[in-house]
């Protein structure tokens, strides 16, 4: 399915030379923006079947306003999930809301899957899926290592040949940076209160060192 | 370098018998005790089947079966374990029934028996203190399937010897197993992270942020698990998962360990998971999982 796209720049989706860019179209019935900016690009979009705009850690709500639990349209938010500065994943969190139009929705969703994206659909909450999941395990496994249950590379043997999960929290964290999870965190602790979410000692110090 | 040369299983359950498994496969003697003898017969077949069809898939030498075999003895007679240096426990998660093995155990075997429980929520140090020797007992958590499985998570009681740690590491790599140290702590390292996990995941159901489906979708594209939490969940099956909820907020009150109230409801409606046909997910075929 065509989409144009209109890129407000920094997206953390699609970075410069992401195959997505070069296949989109001029002109569209399906409009996804991209970067920073994408939510304050909406107002100047008209006539669309479905309008994809990029989100990072606020909700879709901030950028299409809400109403007593009926708002919804054909405007959809995304996040293509990404840890840090690490490559994106292949996953898009696609979210939508009570009264989204289905046939914007079901276009949206082609797009992506056509572009040979994942696509998961979730309501507009924050921390969406993966990191309303991922946070908490993160800041548990740094809690847990200043409180000396295991080695760091104990915790990630244990969870990788335990769990067959591709690398332990301490890796990844690691890898994908700690300041970068102590962002994340603090927006999600800040906006659902609960102290799962409240960023673990390391990723603070990390922080005040970056 | 290991010391120890026969080993006891006490219980053979799923559990108990991977170990088993796992204890003839390096080549020791291994005694299997339960008091049940249609388990025993059980344990029996589904080792011996086990074997067979290691052999069948070039990962053992057929010339090695027969002795594998000939090293490893069921037995309801608990006095066979006398001839052990390790016993590692493998019976109900309950600290009774536990202390009331441990008890008999500590009689009939010689003092230099090192003991090893396989609970996966229950403290060593209680489960020790009750065993007569809380100094020669440690943790050793085998994962499901355990003769599949290479983590061992061991952990120290608080009165467990430095020289009992070591002689039950070196025997855990003598089996060809992946040992990790971790604090006798509710759930080790293992559950300690995925019982909240898994009830964070059914959270997000119950609060309507996606469904299950959804979940397992973004856990596997975004983060490249091999399960979702709901596919596993299934395979779990919520019973379980009620009492490893209840084992663990039992002991450490985190409210990310307490049963979601959709755990309870979904065993009400007879929705375990897989070995109904239903939990999270719709299953055609509930064989071969049953618990």
């Amino acid at each position: 399915m065509d989409y144009a796209i209109i890129d407000t720049g920094g997206s953390r989706s699609f970075p410069a030379g992401d195959a997505f860019l070069s296949k989109a179209s001029r002109e569209a019935d399906v409009v996804v923006v991209i970067g920073t900016g994408a939510g304050a690009a909406l107002s100047g979009i008209k006539d669309k079947k479905a309008v994809l705009i990029e989100l990072g850690t606020e909700c879709l709500g901030v950028h299409t306003g809400e109403s007593r639990g009926n708002e919804g349209s054909n405007v959809l938010g995304f996040a293509r999930f990404r840890l840090g500065e690490a490559p994106p994943s292949n996953l898009v969190e696609l979210v939508k809301q009570p009264k989204t139009d289905p046939a914007a929705l079901a276009a949206a969703r082609a797009v992506l899957e056509g572009a040979g994206l994942g696509v998961a659909v979730c309501n507009d909450f924050p921390g969406r899926i993966v990191d309303r999941l991922l946070r908490p395990y993160l800041n548990a496994a740094l809690r847990r290592l200043d409180e000396g249950l295991a080695t760091a590379e104990d915790m990630d043997t244990t969870l990788r040949l335990g769990l067959g999960y591709p690398e332990g929290p301490i890796a990844l964290l690691e890898r994908t940076g700690l300041a970068a999870h102590f962002d994340v965190t603090q927006a999600l602790y800040e906006a659902l209160g609960d102290a799962a979410y409240a960023p673990a000692r390391r990723a603070r110090v990390a922080k005040m060192r970056s | 370098m290991t010391d120890i040369k026969t080993v006891g299983v006490a219980g053979c359950g799923t559990m108990g018998a991977g170990i088993a498994i796992v204890a003839a496969r390096a080549g020791f003697r291994t005694i299997v005790y339960d008091t049940r003898e249609e388990a025993l017969a059980k344990a029996r077949k589904q080792t011996e089947s086990f074997f067979a069809r290691s052999v069948e898939r070039g990962k053992l030498a057929a010339e090695q079966l027969p002795k594998i075999i000939s090293h490893l003895e069921m037995s309801s007679d608990l006095k066979k374990l006398a001839a052990c240096d390790i016993v590692i426990e493998a019976v109900f998660e309950d600290l009774g029934v536990k202390h009331a093995l441990f008890a008999q155990l500590d009689k009939v075997c010689p003092p230099h028996t090192l003991f090893a429980s396989n609970t996966s929520t229950i403290s060593i140090t209680e489960i020790a203190g009750g065993s007569g020797r809380a100094e020669r007992f440690v943790g050793m958590h085998f994962c499901l399937p355990a003769q599949l499985m290479k983590l061992v998570e061991m952990s120290p009681g608080l009165n467990t010897a430095e020289d009992t740690f070591a002689r039950a590491w070196e025997f855990c790599k003598a089996l060809g197993q992946t040992p990790v140290k971790t604090q006798d702590n509710p759930g080790f390292i293992l559950n300690y992270f995925l019982i909240p996990f898994n009830n964070d995941a059914i959270r997000l159901v119950e609060s309507g942020v996606a469904e299950p489906a959804e979940i397992d979708k973004a856990i596997k594209g975004a983060l490249g698990y091999a399960m979702g939490p709901f596919e596993l969940l299934d395979l779990i099956g919520m019973d379980t998962q009620l009492l490893l909820c209840e084992a663990m907020h039992g002991l450490t009150h985190e409210p990310r360990a307490a049963c979601p109230p959709l755990v309870k409801r979904m065993i009400a409606a007879g929705r375990l998971g897989r070995k109904t046909g239903r939990g999270f997910h719709a299953y055609k075929d509930s064989k071969m999982y049953g618990a």
